[in-house]
């Protein structure tokens, strides 16, 4: 009955949602010869998903979750095990409230129904809900509730009944064996159980909380921790007694206190994530055998939860404060959390064929497991998962101090209020520029990006806030200032009156050598690449459908020397995209140069002056050509210097070795400051002179749903050489764009309330009548990236809308707050609101 | 009617148990701690006694100091008082251990004029399972006692088959319990006068889950604590091993449709389906 097969096409690991779903979905690809092993029992092996509360919200923070939450219902109700419940995420405090608000606004956005109640109407849907002790509630009528165990068993038999998949429960894996080869250096070769040996290879880790276990079996790393969550389940509860099916009342989030309440036919289940966060390494989770319950169902422990009974019961003080309603069920349930909340899915970087499908939820497991099959198979997965690929992770980043302390601060905002901007506190400082004392005394306002510290803005520029009165913007409300100041937006002035230094250090900085480097990034990059040593060349990077992938500077340093400076964000999935680029005889590598290099920028109008200060080098416009780059010394520094600008002026890139940056940052200093030069953060060179300048950023604008047409991006002519994503775009530039990425203006920020309001991006474009926009292609129009242009004056979004409402000086509405503020199309198209004609840039 | 009912802290464990590299201590790392199972039942039994005729339950436990959160379970089945006996953790044996529940019987008297009317027990611990306490501790205070006990009836005088007479203000003189067991297919049936040690078995009910409110008023409940001096006794404990043992068999009874009589046998068995 358990024959083993001696070889698989792949080898599935962990039968839960995600194991099971994923088998379907590769079956339902055309794969054959699967194999599906887990050392539990069918149909519950004892993983996460048989203690799962098994109820969906359709709403989410990330656009990713959302879409894979959406597919993933769909799923389920093809299967039929989906039950519609409705569900409530009520507000007990007034920021609450006003969070509720934006989360009203971004379901608008993604076109999720929902809600705003009064507290008397949501105890008219929750009767046994306290309403005194709520200010209101948001409704979303599709949430519902699912039967993932049934969901899993269907998926599997379906795949069994096809041909396409054997399943081996009871089997432990005791080894997961590789061998050289593959773009990693090493591929999975030979998966070893309990039942025999298989070779494969292709290997899919979907073990849940045990994946980091799994994974260092074959020598990679699957950066999650198993954290408790602790649930318990009370009934009989006399008001369900007649209600039929498993849940007849909408579910209930009581976000304030981190809890949620959902009837479970005749009990009431409670869950938290207000209790201290309880993390469990991977090797303490006890076997089936030990377990009293199951493995990931392990003691409850009752003084953590305590405080909870207390909230629960102000809430529902009838149905849970009747003494004939017992707790019948207490765990401390085990789930998954990455160190920034999202799954981690794709190939390990570490080990080629070897797939990591770990830290998924149930609400988002079938649609993931679709989206990382289409990828298996060579597609670009429907839904963009960029933001979990497993390859995003820093070497720092899947240490077991930096999961675990992220995992712990994260686990208290599950239902927190997290602010687009939200910083990270744990683990911090790790990265530092060699300026960074320098910053430091200046007064700067550090956030972090892939573990640096970066300078949002300085508060020793605060001076210049008298200067620039009147153009700043100022924030009222707090929501919006938080993470921001108006001195952002005063380095924007004086950057563009004379010139700001910038530190660029957490930028990627990506080295591909060799007699095989041209032909490596020239299939790899939409631009041509085939220039002479000392161009720069601006890219993008698109995958087979023509979406984007990434968005970046390449510049060739020799014949066979390119250097790519990325995002710090995205620099280690951009790394393997290329690596995955160079050629399969090896004649190309590629090499991770990030802390050699130090990156200073000097951009402004005076730039120049400052540069040629320190510098023998010419610098004129002539002498030194934009989109060049070539070494200059700076106070006997040797420094490669790169004429491009993403702010829109006239300045340098510098790349400093590593421990001689303090002393060029000095020499520019004291070179600079004479000419009005003055430090500028990051709040600038992200988000305002780019904005002002119509320039794009990836995961914001550039996403693999929108094209270089829609985004404004294409050029007169496409290189004859082929390159990634060629055929699509060539197809692309044939249609008349669906949707063109616009740069609108607010016309009026004042609310309701008298306050002037900014929108912070993910907000959705409506008509004057306030009617959602969709394009052709069914996709709505919402804010891409918001931000100040303190140099035109206006506050400026971007997102892509309707080819119909891409008219320049069309009237639209943006909502935000649950309040409509009229908006125009300032730009339809890539042309910069800011020197429309480029000329600073190319002065 | 005053009631005291002895529990025991005692290792939860799974399919599989797990001792400690030092053959010490079951290893309860993974697996947490409960009640012995006879135990739940004897403080529900004593929690229905008193619903019925007032009163209250004591719960007591002789252990470590963590044992309290066992008390605390307790208490939020409705018993009102909780007192640990708290141990520094060294293992205590059945003589020792019914001494000092004895000694904590007598700080409170046994009897009539708010003395215990009743003390009961778990038949036997689920970890040492000795099966002595209860006997020892009825004999060091003179009181009739009765085992292994399925089903109890309470009954104050007056009330029931007694005499004619109220009973002392607050307490529970000529107050009678009819207890009985199964032993090899005989009911033995036991009429004794309290105050009196039972032990009883699971079975005697079902044992309820802790309320919510039941569950913040143990929170909040106080626990009378004694530091009870250490007597050793004979018996040491030198190693625990887990016996080889017969390991789980799994049979299958059949598939599909073919699989129904054997499964319907099997509730029959159960007593799930007649």
């Amino acid at each position: 009955m358990n024959d083993i097969p001696t070889r698989a096409s792949a080898v599935i690991i962990g039968a839960g949602i995600v194991g099971n779903s994923l088998a379907c979905h590769l079956a339902r690809l055309g794969w054959r010869d699967i194999v599906l092993v887990d050392k539990g029992p069918m149909p519950n092996p004892g993983g996460s998903t048989g203690h799962a509360s098994n109820f969906i919200f359709p709403i989410e923070y990330s656009k990713m979750m959302m879409e894979l939450t959406r597919d993933s219902t769909e799923q389920y109700k093809a299967l039929g095990v989906f039950t519609e419940s409705g569900g409530i995420e009520v507000a007990r405090t007034a920021g609450r409230m006003e969070e509720l608000r934006r989360r009203g606004s971004a379901a608008r956005a993604w076109g999720i129904p929902a809600r705003h109640l009064s507290p008397a109407e949501v105890a008219k849907l929750v009767p046994y809900l306290d309403e005194s002790v709520i200010l209101g509630g948001l409704y979303f009528p599709t949430v519902g509730v699912v039967d993932s165990l049934r969901a899993g068993t269907l998926m599997r038999e379906e795949a069994q009944q096809s041909g396409a998949l054997q399943v081996l429960a009871g089997t432990e894996v005791l080894g997961i064996d590789t061998a050289p080869g593959g773009r990693a250096g090493r591929k999975v070769a030979t998966v070893r159980t309990t039942k025999g040996d298989m070779d494969t290879d292709c290997c899919v880790i979907c073990c849940g909380v045990w994946s980091p276990r799994i994974a260092q079996l074959a020598g990679a790393h699957i950066p999650l921790t198993p954290v408790v969550h602790q649930m318990i389940s009370v009934g009989p509860v006399p008001l369900f007694a007649d209600t039929v099916g498993e849940i007849a009342y909408p579910i209930v989030r009581d976000v304030d206190t981190n809890m949620y309440e959902r009837q479970h036919g005749g009990d009431m289940e409670v869950g938290s994530y207000a209790h201290r966060p309880i993390i469990v390494g991977p090797d303490d989770i006890p076997s089936i055998e030990e377990s009293v319950l199951s493995p990931t169902e392990m003691p409850f422990t009752q003084d953590d939860f305590d405080p909870q009974l207390l909230q629960a019961l102000e809430l529902m003080p009838d149905l849970l404060g009747d003494e004939r309603v017992g707790i019948r069920y207490s765990i401390n349930g085990l789930i998954s959390m990455t160190p920034d909340g999202h799954p981690a899915l794709g190939e390990t970087p570490e080990v080629s064929g070897l797939w990591s499908v770990a830290a998924s939820w149930i609400k988002e497991g079938p649609g993931i497991a679709r989206a990382v099959a289409e990828w298996m198979t060579g597609a670009v997965p429907e839904i963009d998962i960029h933001e979990a690929d497993i390859s995003r992770f820093h070497a720092h980043q899947r240490t077991t101090a930096h999961v675990t302390a992220r995992a712990r601060e994260g686990f208290n905002k599950m239902y927190g209020i997290v602010h687009p901007s939200e910083q990270w506190e744990s683990g911090r400082p790790l990265r530092l520029s060699p300026a960074h004392d320098r910053e430091r005394d200046l007064g700067a306002a550090f956030i972090e990006t892939a573990g640096w510290e970066r300078p949002n803005w300085y508060a020793s520029n605060e001076n210049l806030l008298e200067r620039y009165s009147g153009r700043l913007m100022p924030r009222e409300a707090e929501w919006e200032s938080r993470w921001w100041s108006p001195i952002i937006n005063a380095e924007h002035l004086a950057m563009r009156d004379s010139c700001g230094l910038i530190d660029l250090s957490a930028f990627a900085v990506l080295d591909i050598t060799g007699p095989g480097a041209l032909a490596a990034v020239q299939s790899a990059a939409v631009a041509q690449l085939d220039v002479r040593a000392g161009r720069v060349v601006y890219t993008s990077l698109l995958d087979e459908a023509g979406g984007f992938r990434a968005d970046l500077t390449i510049m060739r340093l020799g014949p066979e020397t390119f250097r790519v400076v990325t995002g710090g964000a995205t620099g280690m999935m951009d790394k393997q995209w290329l690596r995955d680029q160079l050629p399969a005889d090896g004649s190309a590598q590629i090499s991770d140069v990030t802390s050699s290099w130090a990156t200073f920028g000097v951009w402004g109008p005076d730039a120049r002056t400052v540069l040629q200060a320190v510098t023998d080098s010419d610098l004129s416009h002539g002498g030194f050509p934009f989109a060049t780059c070539r070494e200059i010394e700076i106070g006997g520094v040797m420094v490669l210097a790169s004429r491009i600008s993403y702010v829109g002026e006239l300045g340098w890139e510098l790349y400093v070795p590593m421990e001689q940056g303090a002393r060029v940052w000095d020499t520019i200093w004291a070179a600079g400051v004479p000419h009005g030069l003055v430090p500028v953060g990051i709040g600038v060179y992200g988000t305002t002179g780019r904005l002002e300048k119509g320039y794009r950023a990836y995961g914001a604008e550039l996403a693999a749903d929108y094209n270089l047409v829609e985004a404004g991006m294409t050029r007169p002519k496409v290189k004859l050489q082929p390159f990634r994503g060629k055929e699509a775009y060539l197809a692309q530039r044939e249609q008349p764009p669906c949707a063109v990425l616009c740069t609108l203006t607010v016309d009026d920020h004042r609310s309701a309330a008298g306050t002037l309001r900014y929108m912070l991006g993910g907000e959705p474009i409506l008509t004057p009548a306030g009617e959602s926009l969709t394009d052709a292609k069914g996709r709505p129009s919402y804010v891409t990236s918001a931000g100040s242009g303190p140099s035109v004056g206006k506050h400026l979004l971007m997102a892509y809308l309707p080819a119909g409402h891409a008219r320049e000086g069309n009237r639209l509405a943006v909502e935000y707050m649950a309040e409509q503020y009229p908006v125009t199309v300032a730009v339809a198209g890539a042309t910069p609101l800011f020197d429309p004609e480029n000329t600073r840039v190319r002065s | 009617m005053e009631i005291l009912v002895c529990v025991k802290r005692v290792p939860m464990v799974g399919g599989k148990v797990v001792v400690t590299p030092d053959g010490q201590d079951v290893d309860t790392r993974m697996s947490g701690f409960a009640v012995s199972p006879h135990e739940e039942c004897a403080v529900e039994e004593a929690v229905q006694i008193t619903q019925r005729l007032g009163g209250t339950v004591t719960v007591l436990t002789l252990g470590p100091a963590e044992a309290a959160d066992q008390l605390r379970d307790m208490l939020a089945l409705g018993a009102g008082h909780g007192v640990l006996l708290e141990t520094d953790g060294r293992e205590w044996g059945p003589m020792a251990t019914a001494a000092a529940i004895a000694d904590a019987a007598r700080r409170r008297g046994v009897g009539p004029d708010g003395g215990y009317d009743l003390l009961l027990f778990g038949n036997e611990a689920a970890d040492t399972g000795d099966y002595q306490v209860p006997v020892r501790v009825a004999h060091a205070l003179g009181l009739p006692c009765v085992t292994a006990i399925k089903n109890l009836e309470i009954t104050e005088s007056g009330a029931g088959a007694g005499a004619a007479g109220g009973s002392g203000a607050g307490g529970a003189a000529g107050a009678r319990a009819r207890a009985s067991r199964e032993y090899r297919g005989i009911e033995e049936a036991f009429d004794l006068a309290l105050p009196a040690v039972i032990s009883v078995k699971e079975g005697i009910n079902l044992p309820r889950y802790p309320s919510l409110p039941g569950r913040l008023r143990a929170k909040r409940a106080v626990i009378e604590q004694f530091r009870p001096e250490y007597r050793g006794e004979g018996l040491r404990k030198e190693l625990l091993r887990v016996p080889p043992g017969e390991s789980k068999r799994a049979e299958i009874l059949g598939t599909g449709t073919d699989a129904v009589p054997a499964l319907v046998r099997l509730f029959e068995e159960f007593g799930v389906l007649s």
